[in-house]
C-alpha cells in the first residue's frame, strides 16, 4: 500500500515539476516583455534594462528557473537584494511590491471559503437530486431533475452569477459597494455569509447538474447488481436499499469526480470571483494579466492551482485503492 | 394453413395478417441503415426537433447577418446619435425599441442593438464551430493513432493527456491570451480580432482535446477486438484501410454526439472570455462583449441586459436539448 502511494506521489510530483518548467518556458518564450510593460509611457532602453535587472530577467532562462527553484526551497532575495522572501518563495511581484507567496497566502482564505461552501452545497443538491431521480426513474421527479440538469449545464456561470447578483441587489440582500470585501467568518458571521452565499449558489447550480447526472447513472447501474436483488428478496424497504446498500457502491465514481473538482476549485474560481468581486486567487490572476502582466503572480497562481489539482488527484487515487483493492495490483 | 381446421380460419387469417404486418415492419426496420434508424428516432423526439429548429434559426440569423440587418436598414457600425441623451443613455423606455430598431440601441455609442447582436453572433458561432470541429478532429485522430499503434505512442499520448488535464486551464487561457495574440500578429497571419479569434480557438483546442481523446481511445480499443476488424486483418488489410474503412465509420456517432455537446460549451466559453476581457475586443461585438457592457447599465437600462441574456440562454439551451436528442437517437444501446 505504502509503495503504491509512494509511486503515485512520485508520478504527480514529476508532473508538477514538468508543469512548473513548461509554465516558465511558455511565459518567457512569448513576445511580451514584462519589463517594458511595467515601464510606463516615458520609457528608455536604459529604463527597460534596469527593469529587466530588477525583475531578474537579464539572465538566461535556465538560470531564472534555477533561481525560482532555489527560492522555493530556501527563500530568495529580489530587486537587487532589497527584498527578501522566505522559504517557499514563488517570486517577487514588482507592481504590488510584495512576495508572491505572501500575496497568495493573503488571498487564499477567500478562495478556500468559496470552495468549501460551494462544494458542500453542490454535493447536497447534486446527490440528493440524483438519488431521487434514480428512485423515480422515468416519472416526474426524474424529468424535473433532467430539466434541472439541462438548465444547470446551459447557464453560463458568469451569466447565472450576474443574474443572482442583480436579483440580490434589487432585493437589498447584499450591498453592491461592500460586496466581496473580506470579513472573517469568526469576526462577522452574517457578513461573511452574505458575501459568499450567492457565489456558492452560482457554483453549486452549475456543478450540481453534473453530479445529478453522475449520481443517477451510478445508482441505476448498481441497482441491477445481484446484492440489490438479494436485499429486496429479504424484504428490505426500497429507500433502505437505496441509501444503505446501493449508495455505498455507487459512491466510488462520485467521490473521484468530487475530489478532482474540489482540487480544481481550490486553485481559484476565476469567473465567480470576478462576478462577485471576491478577492481570491482567481481574481488576483486576472488582475495580474489584464493590468500589469505581472509574471511572477501568474506563474505562482498557475503552479498553486496545478499543485492542488494533483494533490487531490493523489488523494482520490489512494481513496480508490482503499475502496477497490484491484486498483493497487494493476 | 391447409392443415388448419375450417372453424378457425377466420381467427387464423386476422392473426396472420397482424403478425405479417408486424413482420413486414420488422423487416423494414432491419433493412434500415443505422443512419435511418437514428433519423426516425430523432423525428419522434419533438423537443429535440423543435430545439434543432430554434438553433438553426439562430445560425441562419448569424450567417445571414447583413441580409437580416438590411431588412431594418441598419448595420453594426453606424451610430444613431439622436437615440441617446447627453449622459449616453438611450432615450425612451424599453431601450428605444421600435419598428426600425427592433432591439433598440447600445447606450454610449448609439449603435443598433439588433445589428450588433446578429453580427456578433456570427463571430461567436464561427469560433464555437471551428473549435468544436478542431477539438473532435484532434481528439479522434490522436486517439485512433494511440489505440492502434499502442506501446510507446499510446503511452506518450496518454501522458500528454494527463499532463494537460492537470493544467489549470482558465489560468492559462487568461495568462496566454495577451502574449499569444501578439505572437500571432507578429507572424502576419491575422491582426487584431482575427488574431484573437485564432488565439481563442488554439487555446480552447489545446486544453480540451484530451477529454475527448480518452473517450475515443477506449472506444477504438473495444472496436479493435471486434470480429470484423480481425477479419479485415486476416484478409490482409493494412493499417490505413482498417482506420478509415473499419474503425472510423464506427466512431461517427460518437464524434457527432460530442460535436453537438461541445458546440454550446464553446459558445459559452467565448462569451465568458469576452466577458472577462481577454477575447474579442470592441468595436467588434460578440454576445459576451455586449453582456459585459450591459452589466454597467443594468439599473438604468435593464432591457439592454435582458436581450443578449435571453438570446444566449435560448441558443445554448436549444443546442443542448438538440444534442441530448441526438445522443438518444444515435446511441444504439439506449432504447428510450
Amino acid at each position: 500500500m505504502l509503495k503504491y502511494i509512494g509511486k503515485r506521489a512520485m508520478a504527480n510530483g514529476l508532473i508538477l515539476v514538468a508543469i512548473s518548467m513548461i509554465t516558465y518556458l511558455i511565459f518567457w518564450a512569448l513576445p511580451v516583455n514584462p519589463a517594458s510593460i511595467s515601464c510606463g509611457t516615458h520609457c528608455t532602453p536604459q529604463k527597460i534594462a534596469a527593469n529587466e535587472h530588477l525583475l531578474g530577467l537579464d539572465v538566461p532562462i535556465w538560470v531564472q528557473y534555477g533561481r525560482f527553484v532555489k527560492g522555493l526551497v530556501v527563500g530568495a532575495n529580489y530587486a537587487d537584494g532589497q527584498v527578501h522572501c522566505s522559504a517557499p518563495s514563488l517570486g517577487y511581484s514588482v507592481p504590488t511590491n510584495t512576495c508572491v507567496t505572501t500575496l497568495l497566502a493573503q488571498k487564499f482564505p477567500v478562495t478556500l471559503s468559496l470552495a468549501i461552501g460551494a462544494f458542500i452545497l453542490w454535493m447536497l443538491i447534486g446527490m440528493s437530486m440524483g438519488i431521487v431521480a434514480a428512485r423515480y426513474r422515468g416519472r416526474w421527479p426524474d424529468k424535473a431533475a433532467n430539466a434541472f440538469v439541462l438548465t444547470g449545464t446551459s447557464l453560463p456561470t458568469f451569466l447565472l452569477g450576474l443574474l443572482l447578483l442583480i436579483g440580490a441587489t434589487l432585493a437589498h440582500w447584499i450591498d453592491p459597494i461592500t460586496q466581496g470585501l473580506w470579513v472573517a467568518p469568526w469576526s462577522d458571521p452574517i457578513g461573511f455569509f452574505k458575501n459568499f452565499i450567492f457565489a456558492w449558489i452560482t457554483l453549486a447550480i452549475t456543478s450540481a447538474a453534473i453530479y445529478t447526472r453522475l449520481t443517477r447513472g451510478s445508482v441505476i447501474e448498481t441497482s441491477s447488481e445481484d446484492f440489490i436483488r438479494t436485499a429486496r428478496a429479504k424484504g428490505v424497504s426500497e429507500w433502505r436499499i437505496l441509501l444503505k446498500h446501493n449508495l455505498r457502491t455507487s459512491l466510488a465514481p462520485i467521490i473521484s469526480q468530487a475530489g478532482l473538482d474540489f482540487g480544481g476549485l481550490l486553485g481559484g474560481a476565476v469567473i465567480t470571483e470576478k462576478v462577485f468581486n471576491l478577492q481570491g486567487l482567481g481574481n488576483v490572476a486576472i488582475t495580474a494579466v489584464l493590468q500589469t502582466y505581472d509574471l511572477p503572480i501568474l506563474v505562482g497562481t498557475t503552479l498553486i492551482a496545478a499543485a492542488f489539482y494533483l494533490v487531490f488527484n493523489l488523494i482520490v487515487d489512494v481513496a480508490y485503492s482503499f475502496l477497490d483493492p484491484r486498483v493497487r495490483i494493476s | 394453413m391447409t392443415s388448419t381446421p375450417n372453424g378457425n380460419v377466420a381467427a387464423e387469417v386476422t392473426d396472420q395478417s397482424a403478425s405479417s404486418e408486424l413482420q413486414s415492419a420488422l423487416d423494414n426496420y432491419n433493412q434500415l441503415s443505422p443512419r435511418q434508424i437514428a433519423w426516425r428516432r430523432l423525428k419522434k423526439n419533438k423537443v429535440a426537433l423543435a430545439s434543432g429548429i430554434v438553433a438553426l434559426f439562430f445560425l441562419i440569423l448569424a450567417y445571414g447577418a447583413p441580409l437580416f440587418a438590411g431588412i431594418f436598414h441598419v448595420d453594426p457600425n453606424s451610430r444613431f446619435p439622436d437615440a441617446i441623451d447627453g449622459t449616453g443613455l438611450v432615450k425612451g423606455s424599453f431601450n428605444g425599441m421600435g419598428l426600425h430598431h427592433p432591439f433598440g440601441f447600445e447606450p454610449g455609442t448609439g449603435r443598433d442593438l439588433f445589428a450588433l447582436l446578429v453580427y456578433g453572433s456570427r463571430i461567436s458561432f464561427t469560433i464555437a464551430i471551428i473549435t468544436s470541429v478542431a477539438f473532435a478532429a484532434v481528439g479522434s485522430i490522436f486517439a485512433v493513432i494511440a489505440a492502434l499503434y499502442g506501446g510507446k505512442i499510446d503511452n506518450f499520448f496518454g501522458r500528454l493527456a494527463d499532463f494537460l488535464l492537470a493544467f489549470p486551464f482558465t489560468f492559462f487561457v487568461i495568462a496566454l491570451s495577451v502574449p499569444l495574440t501578439k505572437s500571432i500578429e507578429s507572424t502576419g497571419i491575422a491582426q487584431n480580432n482575427g488574431a484573437r479569434m485564432i488565439m481563442l480557438v488554439l487555446l480552447l483546442v489545446i486544453f480540451s482535446w484530451s477529454g475527448f481523446f480518452r473517450v475515443v481511445r477506449s472506444q477504438v480499443l473495444t472496436l479493435r477486438e471486434k470480429e470484423f476488424v480481425m477479419a479485415a486483418h486476416a484478409l490482409g488489410a493494412g493499417n490505413r484501410r482498417i482506420i478509415f474503412k473499419e474503425i472510423l465509420p464506427n466512431l461517427y456517432p460518437l464524434i457527432i454526439i460530442y460535436l453537438s455537446i461541445s458546440l454550446p460549451g464553446y459558445l459559452t466559453a467565448e462569451a465568458t472570455f469576452s466577458f472577462l476581457g481577454i477575447g474579442i475586443q470592441a468595436p467588434a461585438s460578440t454576445w459576451g462583449l455586449t453582456l459585459d457592457d450591459a452589466v454597467n447599465y443594468w439599473q438604468r437600462d435593464p432591457v439592454y441586459l435582458l436581450i443578449p441574456t435571453l438570446m444566449l440562454i435560448i441558443v445554448v439551451l436549444a443546442l443542448n436539448l438538440f444534442g441530448d436528442g441526438l445522443r438518444d437517437a444515435l446511441d444504439t444501446k439506449s432504447d428510450r
